[in-house]
């Protein structure tokens, strides 16, 4: 059983080195363009050289930085908007179908008022960012607030606990789960609005590296720029995957 | 009766706030040369809805995001089906996989341009990547749950692998994969959108950001609610299959 399991993990790494080495021989060989597909040694040798220029490291954090603000004022409005729509009925009567319509709109789609309200600078990107990150957190809160159990909030009017201690105290922590479950999609979608507007207004950071590198057919810049957006999502990712586990233990806990 | 009431109250916000609009516009309060009056919007939305070149753009971009999420949801669903059958191949190729799938779809846009120049090519390329994953997902998790026993049938019955996909497993989990195609339509719009706005000049994305930039801020408001009129027709059609299709499955064999 361990045999096969161990022969499966190799599988995997030669299945994934299979796939490099036939593009590196097919663009050795030209069978494939080496401009469109240039050999993955040379979009190594391109990340390595705007590593060392410095180029790469400025442009994540760039990228990096819009797309955390944006987030994060995406968390905070969508947090209280969600608990506010999930607790008071008014608010669902007057509000939500209007966020309802809303909220299938393209958040790209915002880009032109945007830009004509904002210009063409950070404000515009975090604005356009927070708008479409907003709704993953919001349904997230909603169900979440919405969930609590009754009882609570029986247990919480008997002791005497006001609204707003109620909401912080009890109702937060029990939403928690489903607010992080809406968070990281939430950062999925600031990183891809990030890298449009960048795009869009030729902001520094690694969508605007990216579309550069294709206006000048530097493609081993282009796949080492794809390369580093596809890290920057997975460690991103994987680094809020970390902090739900250490904030929601004690969830396993009082189990 | 009282439903009807809700309805009409959920009127009241979006009514009051174009009014607003139009007053805060009428008597100089917002800026008249970004955000124009409603009464400015209607008619610029009857004057290109009438030459016809807002429904030219909304064919384009359906058509486009349609043509995407079929070549996504196909192989998708092909490379799904195999996985979701053989946990050796699953193991082998996923790290692969999950290497790729953190990719930001919008990452692909200047390969894309690079690959096929501007038109409708490069854009279905980017929605197929985009819709490629929710398909995949969930078809994997779909096959695997299909009931063992039938499986164990067909291998008795000796069907061939193609008869025990087409007359088995896909009917047994095409509720499940719907599901899948159903967030990816979603998904299809919003990046048809994206790609349009950042730099393909077709559709509604694109006849939006050139309204901005001819600033004609009177159309691009008519093109932007447009685009949240039909995306919001879009999502509740889905919605709408999505009920009569599960009431059919969920009596049948969704399980």
């Amino acid at each position: 059983m361990t045999g096969r399991n161990a022969m499966l993990r190799f599988g995997a790494l030669l299945f994934a080195l299979a796939v490099l080495a036939s593009w590196q021989l097919a663009a050795a060989a030209h069978i494939v363009s080496p401009v469109f597909f240039p050999e993955p040694t040379r979009a190594l040798a391109a990340l390595w050289q705007l590593y060392r220029d410095g180029t790469l490291l400025s442009s994540i954090a760039d990228t990096c930085l819009r797309m955390f603000f944006g987030w994060v004022l995406a968390s905070l409005l969508g947090v209280a908007l969600g608990a506010a729509l999930a607790r008071l009925a008014w608010a669902r009567t007057y509000i939500a179908p209007s966020l309802e319509f809303l909220r299938p709109l393209p958040a790209s789609a915002i880009i032109p008022p945007a830009i004509l309200f904002l210009g063409l600078g950070d404000e515009m990107s975090v604005t356009v960012i927070a708008f479409g990150a907003i709704w993953p957190v919001l349904l997230g809160a909603y169900h979440g607030f919405g969930q609590v159990e009754p009882r609570l909030a029986e247990v919480a009017a008997f002791h005497g606990i006001g609204p707003w201690a109620f909401a912080a105290k009890i109702a937060l922590p029990s939403a928690l789960p489903d607010i992080f479950a809406g968070l990281r999609v939430s950062l999925a979608v600031a990183l891809i609005l990030a890298v449009v507007t960048e795009m869009q207004a030729g902001l520094p950071g690694l969508g605007f590296t990216i579309l550069m590198a294709q206006r000048t057919f530097r493609s081993p810049d282009l796949y080492a720029g794809i390369l580093v957006l596809g890290a920057v999502g997975y460690v991103t990712n994987h680094a809020l995957v970390a902090a739900e586990r250490r904030l929601l233990r004690w969830r396993s806990l009082s189990r | 009766m009282g439903c009807a009431m809700t309805k009409w109250r959920a009127l009241i916000l979006p009514i009051a706030l174009l009014v607003l609009w139009e007053l805060g516009g009428e008597f100089g309060l917002l800026p008249g040369d970004t955000l124009s009056r409603p009464s400015d919007i209607a008619p610029a939305w009857w004057r290109t809805f009438a030459d016809g070149s807002l429904l030219l753009a909304t064919l384009q971009t359906f058509e486009t995001a349609l043509l995407g999420l079929a070549i996504g949801a196909a192989i998708g669903i092909a490379a799904g089906i195999a996985i979701g059958l053989s946990p050796a191949l699953d193991r082998v190729v996923s790290p692969t996989l999950e290497a790729l799938r953190p990719v930001p779809p919008v990452a692909l846009i200047p390969l894309a341009l690079l690959l096929y120049g501007f038109g409708i090519r490069m854009e279905v390329l980017v929605i197929a990547f985009a819709c490629l994953w929710p398909v995949l997902v969930v078809t994997v998790g779909a096959v695997r749950l299909v009931d063992a026993r039938l499986l164990e049938i067909g291998r008795l019955l000796e069907t061939p692998l193609m008869g025990r996909i087409f007359r088995l497993i896909l009917p047994a989990a095409l509720a499940r994969i719907w599901v899948g195609i159903r967030v990816a339509a979603g998904i299809a719009l919003v990046v048809a959108v994206t790609v349009e706005i950042v730099l393909n000049p077709q559709g509604l994305g694109y006849a939006m950001m050139a309204s901005a930039q001819a600033l004609n801020p009177a159309l691009m408001w008519a093109e932007l609610l447009w685009l949240g009129l039909v995306g919001w027709a879009f999502n509740t059609g889905l919605a709408a299959i999505d009920r009569r299709w599960l009431a059919r499955f969920g009596a049948g064999g969704a399980r």
